[in-house]
């Protein structure tokens, strides 16, 4: 009886479970199947890297769990590659795909709608809709809020209107792209850097590159400015250091312990704590935490930004039964928070659920990588690549010693190899 | 309750749905975990949409070969031998039975 399931009954309990599903959401009561119809069911918040892919992979190595999935837009818009919209390589077009596969092909069920609150104790989901989603197993993957809270100068929806984040791929990519192109020749693009941790390191640097290579085919006399709250580029510095030198001498400048106190919307003005800087285009990085609906459900454990995991499946060390994926996560050492990770972080949790849903341990010996590519001119690209492992002692995710490194150089290949990666793993989460 | 109305068929299908636990794991293959560490830039099941090489059905003993030349950095790339060094033969040998097995399309 505990023996994989026939195909044939299989397929008919799918369907047995969507008609349940059908009935549930006409608001039917009192059906004597769906507590156990219940007990198979996980509901994940968010459709990025980490949510979608730990949803259909839910879907691809088990029967039986019912899988929905809340995203407030309508399609995936990718994060990686989006700086390529500052130069003018890449449209937002490219960067977006359907979630229809995620429903047609693996029976996820795709609401667009947005998680409003969690009772962790009765185990229900709220959605802005009014709907309530009950759980067995919740996947909190909601990503970042950018934290305004420290720059009172971008309290107001007009300066935020003036001076952009573009960190979250969308309207603001195309919006701060167009401010770059309106600029006149001998202006300057200021980019401010949070302190770390903040999602994507190499992307404030990346993003300096590919402003830079625009105003070098178009605007010779124009600077970027990479005013770094941190001690140090974050992520490929040498190689960054490297490209700046060799690829746009006297066009981009690096200022590091920069922390911005506060901005003058009104003259884009950067205020650090000893200097102000003036820009024709002002770009604020601002600091980020982990978005407001995992602060509502009490998983924030540390610093109050980020949601402290058990890495055997990313269950929450504060809240049972509620996993938390991709950026949100309190990183282990030397995990970036990157797209790439997320989706690892997903599948390993994935596989935890499945496990759990059927009363089984979860796998003692978890092993995620991580490929991050970045691009310093229209073609060229490098790479930084970690391997990790488990640590039962610590209890952590730790780097395989004499695993992971980085390119020697930026080149063509490799941004095909950068291409591909977004191909394959936007379909590895959607297709 | 209309809704509901599916005759025989459905009461059959309920049964064995009550039969049985509410959740199966599939594809329970032993390499399936770690081999999802390279599906991200491989495709899902080893199947890569372009750009990079599909796994999917390769010869085992090919993949291992592979794996283990990045690893000793016999066989030139870009990201695979920084890669490769962070997994042990075993688990390179775990890596390759499950592509192997995988349909090629």
């Amino acid at each position: 009886m505990l023996r994989r399931e026939r195909p044939t009954q299989a397929r008919g309990r799918r369907k047995f479970l969507r008609l349940l599903g059908g009935v549930a959401a006409a608001g039917a009561a009192g059906i004597g199947f769906q507590a156990q119809a219940a007990s198979g069911r996980v509901v994940v918040i968010g459709g990025g890297f980490g949510g979608a892919t730990a949803a259909k992979y839910i879907r691809l190595w088990s029967t039986g769990i019912e899988v929905t999935l809340v995203e407030r837009d309508a399609e995936f818009v990718s994060c990686p590659l989006s700086n390529r919209i500052l130069a003018g390589t890449t449209t937002l077009a490219d960067l977006t795909r359907s979630y229809d596969q995620l429903s047609g092909r693996h029976g996820v069920a795709v609401l667009r709608d947005e998680a409003t609150d969690i009772d962790v104790e009765k185990q229900i989901v709220t959605l802005a809709s009014g709907r309530k989603l009950p759980y067995d197993r919740l996947i909190v993957s909601a990503g970042l809020d950018l934290d305004y809270s420290g720059i009172p100068g971008l309290k107001s929806a007009a300066a935020r209107e003036r001076v952009l984040h573009a960190w979250k791929a969308g309207p603001q990519t195309v919006a701060l792209r167009q401010q770059i192109e309106a600029m006149p020749d001998g202006g300057v693009f200021a980019v401010t850097v949070p302190v770390a941790p903040y999602r994507c390191p190499p992307g404030p640097y990346e993003r300096a590159c590919q402003v830079a290579w625009y105003f070098k085919l178009n605007k010779p006399k124009s600077k970027v400015l990479i005013l770094d709250a941190n001690q140090k580029v974050a992520s490929k510095g040498a190689l960054f250091q490297q490209a700046w030198d060799e690829l746009y001498p006297g066009l981009v400048e690096y200022v590091p312990n920069s922390e911005l106190a506060d901005v003058d919307a009104a003259s884009l003005t950067a205020k650090l704590l000893f200097d102000d800087v003036k820009a024709d285009v002002l770009n604020v990085i601002p600091p980020m935490k982990a978005a407001a609906i995992a602060e509502r459900a009490g998983l924030i454990t540390a610093n109050h930004k980020w949601c402290g995991v058990d890495f055997l499946s990313y269950e929450s060390l504060a809240q049972k039964n509620v996993h938390v994926l991709g950026d949100a996560v309190l990183a282990a050492p030397l995990m970036p928070k990157s797209g790439h990770m997320a989706n690892q972080h997903a599948k390993v949790c994935a596989a935890a659920i499945i496990a759990l849903l059927r009363g089984d341990t979860v796998n003692q010996h978890p092993m995620i990588n991580n490929t991050c590519y970045s691009f310093v001119s229209g073609a060229d690209a490098m790479h930084i690549a970690s391997v990790h492992r488990y640590d039962p002692e610590k209890k952590t995710m730790l780097p395989v010693p004499d695993s992971g490194g980085l390119s020697v150089a930026p080149n063509e290949l490799e941004g095909r190899y950068a291409e591909a990666w977004a191909r394959n793993i936007w379909a590895d989460m959607l297709g | 309750m209309t809704g509901l109305c599916c005759g025989r068929r459905a009461a059959m299908v309920a049964m064995l749905w009550l039969a049985v636990p509410a959740a199966f794991a599939v594809d329970e293959h032993p390499g399936r975990s770690l081999a999802a560490n390279c599906t991200g830039c491989h495709g899902t099941q080893g199947r890569s949409t372009g750009g990079m090489p599909s796994l999917a059905g390769l010869d085992r003993s090919y993949i291992l070969n592979a794996l283990e030349e990045f690893k000793s950095g016999a066989r030139a790339a870009t990201v695979m031998q920084q890669h490769a060094k962070g997994y042990t033969e075993a688990q390179f040998a775990l890596m390759a039975d499950y592509f192997a097995a995988q349909k090629a399309r």
